[in-house]
């Protein structure tokens, strides 16, 4: 599977987790260089999304654990705290223009997922 | 004088029935020599119009009530003899004779005797100062005495008697007093809501209701001073009007031979004629159809029979409808059809608003197709459309309850909210108010959730006013004229509770099913919670089984309450409040051995704070092995059932309320709604339980129990209302199953049963219709349901702590086994607390 995004000059891969730990349409959060980065496999769309777990309204490390869906075509996540959504494309918040989250590129291959840093 | 071409017709009486035969009889005449008519009255007065006797009182003369001056009479040649009644009747000769002396022959004669105040014969009656009401001379009689009288009663509960006790008032009496021997007031037209409906609005005007009193005797020497009740109480007036009811003038009749009813009346035929063919009687001395017709319009009607009959014409006089509309000093009431039949001959449809003082009552038929009759009372503009759709037996839509309630449905939603002043705080996280809300939406075209937010933060803050916000949103596209259909979000164009029905006719049970089936995109955080809480309002399967955990809203994704800091708090069920020393000390030692805050909640258990989200599924056994359960306090499922100890240890406590509410609470536990219900029990009027403020509250009487629905605490407390009184426990399980099934399938999302309520066209009475009268014919299904899901129980936390696969998302990270290494606590009073947020 080709990575779902745009990949920068120099990107390192890093083994996240099994396919199966994340649910599908669903998300969890892995520890990679010290970072938390939420992961989402959006099974409905067979596509796969990685962001910062931490969500910029409050600082919460909870955009792992939060709903995505789409809006319009969009992908989105919704923080479970206060549910603003951010797109898992590029990363701006879809209901507060202040607020914006990285995305990372992320491929699967043999049922692993690798993120790119 | 007799010429051989004309007919001699003679009316004894010269009320308002005698007088619309001359004039219906004069219409139909071919020339002015066919009838030769006179008329006999008793009264010195021509004819007047009785209905409105009271507005003499209010300022109406004699001449003002007058039907047709004397003048019209001499100028179309009829033979007027007043206060000259007849007193004989020959037959053979076919010959009248007055109290004067006048003898008339008559070829037909029309007996237009009318009725007189039935007096009931109670010891005293004869006393001075008490009046009957049927007369202008009466009514002067009365106006003379009240002058020196200060409290004045009626006897009677009827229109009449009810318009008598204004006229008391406004006479100058201190005190005016109805006195009814039926349990309600005006007996024949409504039934006992419309009474207490029409009680209150009499009330507020300074009268003095006594219902179901039995009078055993008038008191006083000479004069009237008091009245002696059957049940020993004693009211003391000065003065009182008897308004009992009407007795047929029939007592020349009887002189005549002529066939009277025992009971009063003189018998008619269809044709109205007496047992005498040439002797017709008309109004209220005749009896038709076996009854007395005590009122105008067929009275009337009975007149223009007969003016047909004799000028050829056959007609007949039918069963009359005695549908009435009449305003009752200021207030309204209408009774039509067959205002009294009972189910299950019928399906009767009520509402009621107290505050505006309006009842109404429509009685179906069994099939929904018919009205068959009903009650109006404070608001009667409905009555001529009803009165139609009953007497042409209009096939009656599917809806039939719109009749009197308007029509309803999500077009109406959002209308409540629109009442609200401009300067409302809506959203109170962001200080927005309705009216900056309205310019957002209506000038600036924001009219989503998701563009508000961005345009003016309302509703990202904690959340809570968003359905507040959609309401608001509804409201003023509909003022603009916009079309709006109440949808769950832009992946469904559907409304929570259609959704519901598709998926349970469906039998769908995950949310790609759904999705695919009846919405389109990917879903999102909105519509994601509502089919998860509908799929476990239908089928109540574990939350987090199939595809379900990450559709779960953000506590029931780890059947925990996330809070500050990304911690978790857990609350184990302690139904009822009541909790074993053992059970206090394994929650002791668990939260010690976790590090976890605690805290009383309101609802009478302990909320555990400051739990890892690795840590929830070893609390969580530790507590299953000693014997506690979830206590969906993350879930929008039932809360607590809250209570106090009732007659177990209380000295006033008169039923058992701990065990009720134990019960009550092992029986809805983990059963997911719309949003989150609380209950409470008392065991007595005390009501320390505070059981009206809960979405379903139940208190204990000297009888059984008083259910009360629809309560809320939180920031905009209200009162439960009253569903059922003195039932006993089955009948209140029964009456709870089928109240929470209504509201689990009809309410939109995150909407309590209070706001669920105030929402209802029809309100509290159509809620009533629905939950205890079965209106909807549903009430065995929602039994069925909520009892399929009752069976269906299973503690979720059991099933997560004994399914490793389950277990293995209870993990910070899905890499590495350390658990969030961001979350601090800072320390307050030797516990901890979640560090505030930036």
């Amino acid at each position: 599977m080709e990575p779902t995004h745009n990949t920068k000059d120099r990107i390192t891969w890093h083994l996240a987790c099994n396919v199966s730990d994340i649910p599908e349409d669903g998300g969890g959060c892995a520890l990679i260089e010290g970072k938390q980065i939420a992961i989402f496999n959006f099974a409905r769309r067979g596509e796969w999304y990685a962001t910062d777990n931490q969500c910029p309204h409050r600082q919460q490390m909870a955009i792992g654990r939060g709903m995505i869906g789409s809006q319009g075509d969009e992908p989105k996540v919704a923080c479970p705290f206060h549910k603003k959504t951010f797109s898992l494309k590029s990363g701006q918040c879809l209901t507060d223009d202040e607020y914006k989250i990285n995305t990372f590129p992320v491929i699967v291959r043999e049922n692993q997922v690798y993120i790119g840093l | 004088m007799k010429a051989n071409t004309n007919t001699h017709i003679v009316i004894i009486g010269n009320g308002m029935v005698g007088y619309k035969f001359c004039e219906k009889l004069l219409a139909r005449k071919k020339n002015d020599q066919e009838f030769m008519l006179t008329v006999f009255g008793e009264e010195p007065r021509v004819a007047y119009d009785r209905v409105h006797l009271s507005e003499y009182f209010a300022g109406k003369s004699a001449d003002d009530l007058t039907m047709a001056s004397k003048e019209w009479y001499e100028e179309n040649n009829i033979r007027l003899f007043l206060s000259d009644p007849v007193v004989d009747i020959d037959r053979e000769e076919k010959l009248v004779r007055s109290h004067h002396g006048h003898v008339v022959h008559y070829d037909y004669l029309i007996m237009a005797t009318g009725s007189g105040a039935f007096v009931p014969s109670i010891p005293g009656v004869e006393k001075d100062g008490v009046f009957v009401y049927r007369t202008i001379e009466d009514l002067e009689l009365i106006q003379a005495y009240a002058r020196k009288a200060k409290r004045g009663a009626v006897l009677g509960g009827g229109l009449l008697g009810l318009e008598a006790a204004k006229a008391l008032l406004d006479l100058g009496l201190e005190e005016a007093h109805v006195v009814e021997f039926a349990s309600r007031l005006m007996p024949r037209q409504i039934d006992d809501a419309g009474s207490k409906i029409l009680q209150s609005q009499l009330e507020s005007l300074g009268l003095n209701i006594h219902l179901a009193k039995s009078t055993q005797e008038i008191v006083g020497d000479d004069c009237i001073k008091g009245m002696q009740f059957v049940d020993n109480a004693f009211l003391d007036v000065d003065m009182l009007v008897i308004s009992a009811g009407i007795r047929p003038r029939d007592e020349l009749a009887k002189i005549a031979g002529l066939e009277t009813h025992p009971r009063g009346g003189i018998i008619v035929d269809n044709g109205l004629r007496t047992s005498d063919p040439s002797i017709f009687a008309i109004g209220e001395c005749a009896l038709a159809h076996h009854m007395i017709y005590g009122l105008i319009a067929p009275g009337y009607e009975m007149a223009d029979v007969v003016a047909n009959t004799l000028t050829g014409i056959d007609k007949e006089f039918l069963p009359y409808d005695m549908s009435t509309k009449l305003k009752l000093i200021g207030t309204d009431v209408a009774s039509f059809g067959d205002p009294f039949i009972e189910e299950p001959a019928c399906i009767t449809i009520r509402y009621e608003n107290k505050a505006k003082g309006i009842y109404k009552r429509i009685n179906v038929s069994p099939d929904g197709k018919e009205l068959l009759g009903g009650i109006l009372v404070g608001d009667a503009e409905q009555y001529n459309m009803l009165l139609q759709t009953c007497k042409n037996k209009t096939i009656l839509p599917p809806d039939s309850e719109d009749l009197i309630l308007g029509s309803r449905g999500g077009e109406e939603a959002g209308a409540g909210v629109m009442s609200l002043p401009d300067d409302a705080l809506i959203c109170s996280c962001e200080a927005i108010t309705k009216g900056m809300l309205c310019h957002e939406i209506g000038e600036k075209g924001n009219n989503t959730i998701d563009l508000l937010k961005k345009s003016c933060k309302a509703g990202t803050g904690c959340g809570g006013c968003v359905p507040l916000v959609k309401d608001i949103i509804q409201g003023v596209m509909k003022q603009n004229g916009q079309y709006i259909k109440t949808v769950i979000c832009e992946h469904f164009d559907h409304s929570r509770q259609e959704l519901l029905d598709l998926v349970k006719m469906n039998g769908l049970k995950t949310y790609g099913e759904v999705l695919n089936e009846f919405g389109h995109g990917d879903g999102c955080e909105v519509c994601k919670p509502v089919v998860a809480s509908v799929l476990a309002s239908l089928w109540n399967e574990n939350v987090l089984t199939k595809d379900r955990a990450p559709i779960q809203d953000s506590n029931d994704r780890y059947l925990a309450n996330i809070q500050k800091g990304g911690t978790y708090s857990v609350v184990p069920r302690i139904p009822g409040g009541e909790i074993t020393p053992d059970k206090l000390i394994v929650i002791g030692q668990v939260a010690k051995k976790y590090n976890l805050y605690t805290k009383i909640t309101g609802g009478q258990r302990i909320d555990l704070f400051g739990a890892h989200v690795n840590d929830l599924p070893l609390i969580w056994e530790e507590l299953i092995d000693a014997g506690f359960e979830s206590g969906h306090a993350y879930g929008k499922a039932l809360r607590t059932v809250k209570s106090c100890v009732g007659s177990t240890w209380c000295r006033f406590g008169v039923q058992d309320s701990i065990s009720f509410a134990i019960e009550i609470e092992d029986r809805y536990k983990g059963i997911r709604a719309p949003h989150k219900f609380k209950s409470a029990v008392s065991g007595c009027i005390r009501e320390c339980a505070e059981a009206q403020s809960k979405d379903f509250g139940i208190i204990a009487t000297e009888k059984g129990w008083n259910l009360y629905v629809c309560g809320n605490g939180g920031s905009k407390p209200q009162h439960a209302q009253l569903l059922a009184s003195d039932i006993d426990k089955e009948t209140c399980i029964k009456l709870i199953d089928r109240f929470l099934m209504f509201y689990i399938k009809t309410a939109d999302p995150l909407t309590r049963t209070a706001t669920w309520l105030n929402k209802m066209e029809g309100g509290m009475s159509y809620l009533k219709a629905v939950v205890v009268d079965d209106l909807l014919g549903l009430a065995s299904a929602f039994e069925e349901e909520m009892q399929t899901l009752i069976n269906n129980y299973k503690c979720e936390w059991k099933e997560v702590v004994g399914s490793p696969e389950l277990r293995k998302r209870y993990n910070h990270f899905v890499n590495v086994p350390e658990k969030d290494p961001t979350i601090t606590f800072e320390e307050m009073r030797t516990q901890k607390r979640a560090k505030e947020w930036v």
